[in-house]
């Protein structure tokens, strides 16, 4: 009975957002929504909703982060599974482990209170609240995730393929690159997607350095405000049932759809994975 | 002894993990092509013995050994004779068949990358070859780009031995290759090992008195570590020296 | 060959580069929060209560006992509900099409952002059930939040009990509660439990669902029932850092996430230690 209602439960957020969030487009139409890059709703004469900016905002952050973590995390994680000696590394592991629990807030205050006037300082701006800088504080919070995510997939390799590839007269740099990372593929992409999808979920680092900024990002320099911040900056001060309240609803809802599939994504690959090699 | 010539020689090897000995004082000459088997029960130590020669060990931390282990008069675990390039001249076939989650062309295609061999025709060639070696082509040749992974175990094995054969070792050494198979799977992997020694040294260590008296030139027995009898194989079953060795053939224990 | 050895060097490098990199940065950021937040930590800090006038007067205290208050309500309402949810899941629901979905949609659930639980909670909790912004609700908030993570984890947690066990009581005749009783939960009570600990002390610090449905910043009081206000460790750190005019705010900030990380590391630890005994005595 219990598990019943927590199901319920967790199928009810869905309905429930999806509920609120549809009544939005009785009267904003998808086009505007998506492809409009104004998002004005407090204008007394005429709301804009159009959520491209916020959209670009998100993606940018999002990707922004990726580059950074992908070839670290992936690196690091080849290097502790692979090269690293044990010892070092029963050190290392435990410590990536913990530093994945900093709540993002603090990595936020971080981003504001050292690395912004830092980003500032190099490249001559005004202001060092922008895309760049929430990019490498996101990066820094999804290193952690992908490092360890794609370090276990290589530990996980069956050590069958070490010994063959050894047997062969490979070096191990050859058996890495050969054999273990080709068959970890999978399994590493998988990492790459969850780190994408807490990437672009993420809110606070994102409302304390972005910048906060409604307009068309043109650059890396320019402030954006991704749809978390968005979400998080207005829905305070809406009246429950208005259209702003609604169309929030349904920033939220393309949130989730997002991360939704990203998620489904990686664990078809996983899935698609263990089913193809029963080692 | 069958000829007098020496391949690979253990002079009063010992082997550790960590604290535990598990061989002690082996003394033992292997010759060029012939097939040379190893048998005991199980945990006498035949596949240590067999992973020290293109040292596998070294995969494992906190082994040691002492005594000297020569291939062609050379020391091999002396620092100048390069690990990989010693690899390169002794293969090996495992247990279980381990092949990579590649293709089967790719997979007899490895040891040929791993030497940086680039010209595709030569590639092309030498994995036909290796199969055909392997007995394996004439039920592959449609189907080399298929996962290695659709092949049944005794395929799998025979595609091990075919990618070890590509890279033309000296030595293969085979850890109890059929263990994993069923009797069908197992006579073709016998017949192909007697077909191969002419161009290959072959050590197969094997859990199956039977399949050491069927396949092997000369037959090493190994009791907790220590080798209790190594002769020529028609002797060691029909007239044993030692009553260990006797009562171990006859099936007493073990 | 030679050349393939100096390849195998320069890549080596070249990984141990980037790992010492990662690792630095990661270490640099814990560094950094602890030089700058020692030094508003003090007594009257901790143990004070806020001050809003003069930050320098006051401590964090009703924002510590918040965030206390509040584990507690998400370990309340999440933990049995969750580990339930696995065990019918994994023990007794037939592995069916359905069933495959409705595990697939749980795990796809633990990675939606958290914002999204928090207007959730907003419109239901907050709003349609009439419960305003209290602990009570912004504990069921995170408690939808962490249900995913814990029935995934305990899940996990069921899966590597041998399947041998069970079979070995089923065949001395005990029936499925029995053996689910005697066999299975004190084999994975303690994975469960650890995966539960880490849901937690991730949901402690998180800052945007409780923004919207439940913590304040202008109380000098401590929560008395569910239905309070109450003041979080996250939530207050990032009004300093953010919205504070005070010339000390971002010092105390910076206190401020010091004692949120402390919080959260001890929790992660205790996981450790508690994981690190559990693989010295398991053995199969």
């Amino acid at each position: 009975m219990v598990s019943i209602t927590a199901l319920m439960i967790l199928i009810g957020i869905f309905f429930f957002l999806f509920a609120t969030g549809i009544q939005a487009f009785a009267e904003i139409s998808l086009h505007d929504f998506f492809l409009k890059a104004t998002w004005n709703p407090a204008a007394y004469t005429e709301p804009a909703w159009g959520i491209l900016a916020l959209i670009t905002g998100t993606l940018m952050v999002t990707f922004g982060a990726l580059i950074i973590s992908v070839p670290l995390g992936i690196a690091s994680a080849i290097y502790l599974a692979e090269i690293c000696a044990p010892k070092p590394r029963e050190i290392i592991k435990p410590l990536i482990e913990m530093i994945a629990g900093i709540p993002s807030v603090v990595l936020g205050l971080i981003g504001i209170l050292l690395l912004s006037p830092l980003v500032a300082g190099i490249f001559n701006l005004s202001n060092g609240l922008n895309a760049l800088t929430s990019s490498i504080i996101v990066g820094i919070m999804v290193l952690p995730t992908i490092i360890t995510i794609s370090e276990d997939v290589l530990t996980s390799l069956p050590k069958e393929f070490r010994e063959a590839s050894l047997a062969l007269g490979a070096t191990r740099w050859q058996m890495i690159k050969m054999t273990l990372i080709p068959a970890a593929s999978s399994g590493i992409l998988a990492a790459v997607m969850l780190g994408l999808g807490r990437a672009v979920g993420e809110t606070m680092a994102v409302l304390m350095v972005a910048g906060n900024s409604l307009a068309m990002p043109t650059s890396f320099f320019d402030p954006v405000r991704p749809m978390t911040a968005s979400i998080a900056i207005e829905i305070k001060e809406v009246v429950k049932g208005s259209l702003h309240y609604e169309a929030l609803f349904a920033v939220g809802l393309v949130l989730f759809i997002i991360t939704f599939a990203v998620n489904f994504i990686s664990d078809m690959i996983i899935e698609k994975r263990t089913r193809q090699y029963k080692w | 002894m069958k000829e007098n010539r020496t391949l690979i020689e253990f002079r009063n090897f010992d082997f550790w993990y960590s604290e535990k000995q598990v061989l002690f004082d082996v003394n033992m000459k292997i010759c060029p092509d012939c097939i040379t088997a190893l048998i005991g029960p199980s945990g006498c130590g035949k596949s240590t013995l067999i992973r020290c020669i293109n040292r596998m060990n070294d995969l494992i931390s906190c082994t040691r050994m002492k005594g000297r282990l020569l291939y062609k008069n050379k020391d091999i675990n002396q620092k100048h004779i390069g690990v990989v390039e010693l690899r390169k001249n002794i293969g090996m076939v495992f247990q279980k068949p381990n092949p990579f989650p590649m293709s089967i062309f790719e997979n007899v295609a490895y040891g040929l990358k791993v030497q940086n061999i680039k010209s595709r025709s030569k590639i092309k060639e030498t994995v036909e070859k290796s199969l055909k070696k392997a007995d394996l082509w004439d039920e592959v040749k449609d189907n080399l780009n298929l996962s290695a992974f659709s092949l049944s175990g005794g395929q799998q094995q025979r595609l091990c031995i075919a990618r070890a054969l590509a890279i033309r070792p000296d030595v293969i050494l085979l850890d109890e290759p059929c263990s994993a198979l069923d009797p069908i799977a197992t006579a073709k992997i016998e017949y192909l090992l007697k077909k191969l020694k002419k161009e290959t040294t072959i050590i197969i260590v094997t859990h199956n008195m039977q399949q050491a008296k069927r396949i092997s030139d000369n037959t090493c027995y190994l009791l907790n570590g220590k080798v209790i009898e190594y002769s020529k194989t028609d002797d060691i079953f029909h007239k044993p020296k030692y009553a260990l060795t006797k009562k171990y053939l006859n099936g007493d224990f073990g | 060959m030679v050349n393939e050895i100096l390849r195998q060097k320069i890549y080596f490098a070249l990984f141990r580069g980037a790992t010492i990199f990662s690792v630095a940065t990661l270490l640099f950021v814990l560094l950094y929060i602890l030089k700058e937040g020692s030094g508003v930590i003090s007594i009257k800090f901790l143990t004070g209560m806020w001050s809003h006038a003069d930050i320098t007067e006051g401590g964090i205290f009703p924002a510590i006992i918040g965030t206390f208050c509040l584990a507690i309500g998400v370990c309340i309402v999440s933990i049995p509900v969750g580990i339930c949810t696995a065990i019918y899941l994994n023990e007794y629901a037939k592995d069916n099409y359905f069933t495959r979905i409705i595990k697939l949609a749980i795990r796809n659930l633990a990675g939606v952002p958290s914002i999204v639980y928090g207007i959730f909670g907003l419109a239901f909790f907050v709003l349609f059930l009439n419960m305003g912004t209290s602990l009570i609700a912004a504990s069921l908030t995170l408690g939808c939040m962490t249900l995913p993570w814990i029935i995934t984890a305990s899940e996990e947690a069921l899966k590597a009990v041998p399947y041998s066990f069970r079979e070995g009581s089923y065949a001395l005749g005990a029936a499925k509660w029995e053996t689910i009783r005697k066999i299975v939960l004190p084999n994975s009570l303690s994975g469960m439990l650890t995966g539960s600990i880490l849901g937690i002390s991730r949901a402690i610090g998180e800052t945007a669902p409780i923004i919207m449905v439940g913590a304040t910043f202008y109380i000098s009081y401590l929560p008395t029932s569910p239905f309070d206000k109450f003041m979080a460790l996250p939530y207050h750190l990032y009004i300093l850092a953010t919205q504070h005019s005070s010339p000390y705010a971002r010092e105390y900030a910076m206190g401020t996430s010091l004692v949120l990380i402390a919080l959260v590391f001890i929790l992660n630890s205790g996981v450790f230690i508690l994981r690190y005994n559990l693989r010295k005595r398991k053995e199969w």
